[in-house]
C-alpha cells in the first residue's frame, strides 16, 4: 500500500473528485450515494456535518445538568428515607475509605463526560480555524474520545444493580431517581456527538493553512 | 486509474493503492496511521469462534443471579434480568428498557451478526445472504454494546452495599468477567477494512 502520489503531498479521494467510504475504505465516483462495496450511505467530507455534531454536543450538555441536580439514588432504610446525588454519592464512597472505588466513579461520571464535552467542542472548532494541537493529536484525540466516552454508563449500571439488589422490604430499599435517566440520555448524546464527528475534516484544515 | 483497485484512508480520505498485503504484517495509511489491512491466518475463525463463546457467556449472565445480598436474616439475589425489570415500575421504565438493550440485547445482536457473516468465512463459504449488511450492523453497534462495562458497575455496587448488607458474588459475575476477557479478544482481532476485503473477494468468486 502506497500513496500513488510522491509523499509529502497527498492525495484525497475528495481532492481526486472520488468519494471514499469510512465503513469499508472502497472508493466511489464523486457523486455516489451508497457505497459499491458496502452498501452503506455515503457522505463525503464537509463542514456540514458539523451541525449534527453541535446538536448532539448541546443536547449532551442540556442533559448533564439536571443529571448533577438531581437524586440519582434514593435510599430507606428502617423507614428512613435519604437521597444521593452523583458527587453525593462519590463524597459517600470515599468517606467509608473506598478510594480507589470512588476514584472510578468520580472519573467515569465526571472527568470523562467534562473532558469529553471540552475535546468535542474544540475538535469542532478546530475544524474551521488554525489549530494549536497538530492534526496526529487531534485524531488521537478524537480516538481517545470514542473509545472512553462509553465508559461513564458505569453509574447508571451501578443505579440498576443497586435497585434490582437491594429490595430488603423495611431493611432497605432502593429507588432510581431521575438524574439516573438525565445521566444516561447525556452519555448518549454525547456519544452520538463524537460518532457524528467526520475525522476526515481534521486534515481539510490543514490543507487550508498551507494555501 | 481504476478506483477499484484504490482504498481511501476512513480517518483521513488519503488514497492509497489497494495491494495484497503479506499474512501477519499491518498495512498503515502514509499521513495519519491507521490500520487500513491487517490479515492474520485463522482470524475468521478466531472471531467467530470467540463471537459463538461471548453468546453463551452472556445468557449464563443474563439469567444466574450476579450478586447475593443477606441482612437482617432476609437475603435477596439480583440477575441482570432483575437489575433490567428493577426499572419497569413508574417513570424509570425508559431506563430499564435502555439497561436492558445495552448490557443484554445490544451485545447479543452484535455477537450473533459476528457469527453470522464471519463463520461462512472462517470455512471457506460464499457469504450468507445479506452479509454486509450484517456486517455493518454489527460495526454500528459495537460502541451500544456495554456488557463488559457492566462488570465494573457490579463492582462498584458491591463496595456501595458491603456497608449495608452481607454480599456474595453469584455465578454470573463470573460469567461477566469471562465476558469482559472475550470481548477484549474479539475487539482486538477484529480488522474491519480486511473484513470488508475478504467479504467482497468472496463475494466476486
Ligand atoms: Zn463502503
Ligand atoms: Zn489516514
Amino acid at each position: 500500500m502506497e500513496n500513488p502520489e510522491d509523499p509529502p503531498r497527498f492525495l484525497t479521494a475528495a481532492e481526486a473528485g472520488l468519494t471514499g467510504c469510512r465503513t469499508c475504505g472502497a472508493v466511489n465516483p464523486g457523486g455516489a450515494q451508497t457505497c459499491y462495496s458496502c452498501r452503506s450511505a455515503l457522505t463525503p467530507p464537509s463542514a456540514y456535518s458539523l451541525q449534527r455534531v453541535w446538536a448532539w454536543l448541546a443536547a449532551g450538555l442540556i442533559a448533564y445538568v439536571p443529571a448533577n441536580i438531581y437524586p440519582m439514588l434514593r435510599t430507606t432504610t428502617f423507614g428512613r428515607a435519604s437521597e444521593n446525588t452523583l458527587v453525593g454519592g462519590i463524597a459517600e464512597l470515599f468517606s467509608h475509605g473506598s478510594y480507589g472505588v470512588a476514584f472510578i466513579v468520580f472519573f467515569a461520571s465526571i472527568v470523562i463526560p467534562v473532558a469529553k464535552f471540552l475535546a468535542i467542542g474544540y475538535l469542532a472548532v478546530s475544524v474551521r480555524r488554525p489549530a494549536t494541537l497538530g492534526s496526529h493529536d487531534r485524531l488521537v484525540l478524537y480516538e481517545v474520545v470514542e473509545f472512553i466516552g462509553r465508559w461513564s454508563m458505569i453509574d447508571v449500571f451501578v443505579v440498576a444493580i443497586l435497585t434490582a439488589l437491594v429490595q430488603l422490604d423495611f431493611a432497605a430499599a432502593v429507588t432510581p431517581g431521575i438524574a439516573a435517566v438525565s445521566f444516561a440520555l447525556s452519555v448518549a448524546f454525547t456519544m452520538l456527538a463524537a460518532q457524528s464527528f467526520d475525522p476526515r475534516l481534521i486534515w481539510n484544515a490543514e490543507k487550508r493553512e498551507y494555501e | 486509474m481504476d478506483p477499484e483497485q484504490l482504498i481511501a484512508c476512513p480517518a483521513c480520505d488519503v488514497l492509497h493503492r489497494d495491494q495484497e498485503v503479506a499474512k501477519h504484517t499491518v498495512a498503515r495509511c502514509a499521513r495519519c496511521g491507521t490500520v487500513l489491512a491487517a490479515p492474520k491466518s485463522g482470524a475468521m475463525t478466531r472471531i467467530a469462534m470467540l463471537s459463538l463463546t461471548a453468546l453463551i457467556l452472556l445468557a449464563a449472565a443474563a439469567g444466574f443471579p450476579f450478586l447475593e445480598l443477606q441482612a437482617q436474616g432476609l437475603s435477596h439475589r439480583a440477575s441482570v434480568l432483575d437489575a433490567v425489570l428493577a426499572f419497569s415500575r413508574g417513570p424509570m421504565a425508559p431506563l430499564s428498557l435502555a439497561t436492558g438493550l445495552l448490557i443484554v440485547l445490544l451485545p447479543a445482536a452484535r455477537y450473533g451478526a459476528l457469527v453470522y457473516t464471519l463463520a461462512p468465512m472462517a470455512l471457506g463459504w460464499h457469504p450468507a445472504p445479506h452479509a454486509a449488511a450484517v456486517y455493518r450492523w454489527a460495526e454500528r453497534l459495537k460502541p451500544w454494546a456495554m456488557a463488559e462495562i457492566f462488570i465494573i458497575g457490579v463492582a462498584v455496587a458491591l463496595v456501595k452495599v458491603s456497608g449495608l448488607a452481607r454480599v456474595g458474588l453469584g455465578p454470573a459475575f463470573w460469567a461477566f468477567a469471562a465476558l469482559l476477557v472475550v470481548t477484549i479478544l474479539t475487539d482486538s482481532s477484529i480488522c474491519r477494512l480486511t473484513v470488508w476485503k475478504t467479504l467482497k473477494t468472496r463475494r466476486g468468486s
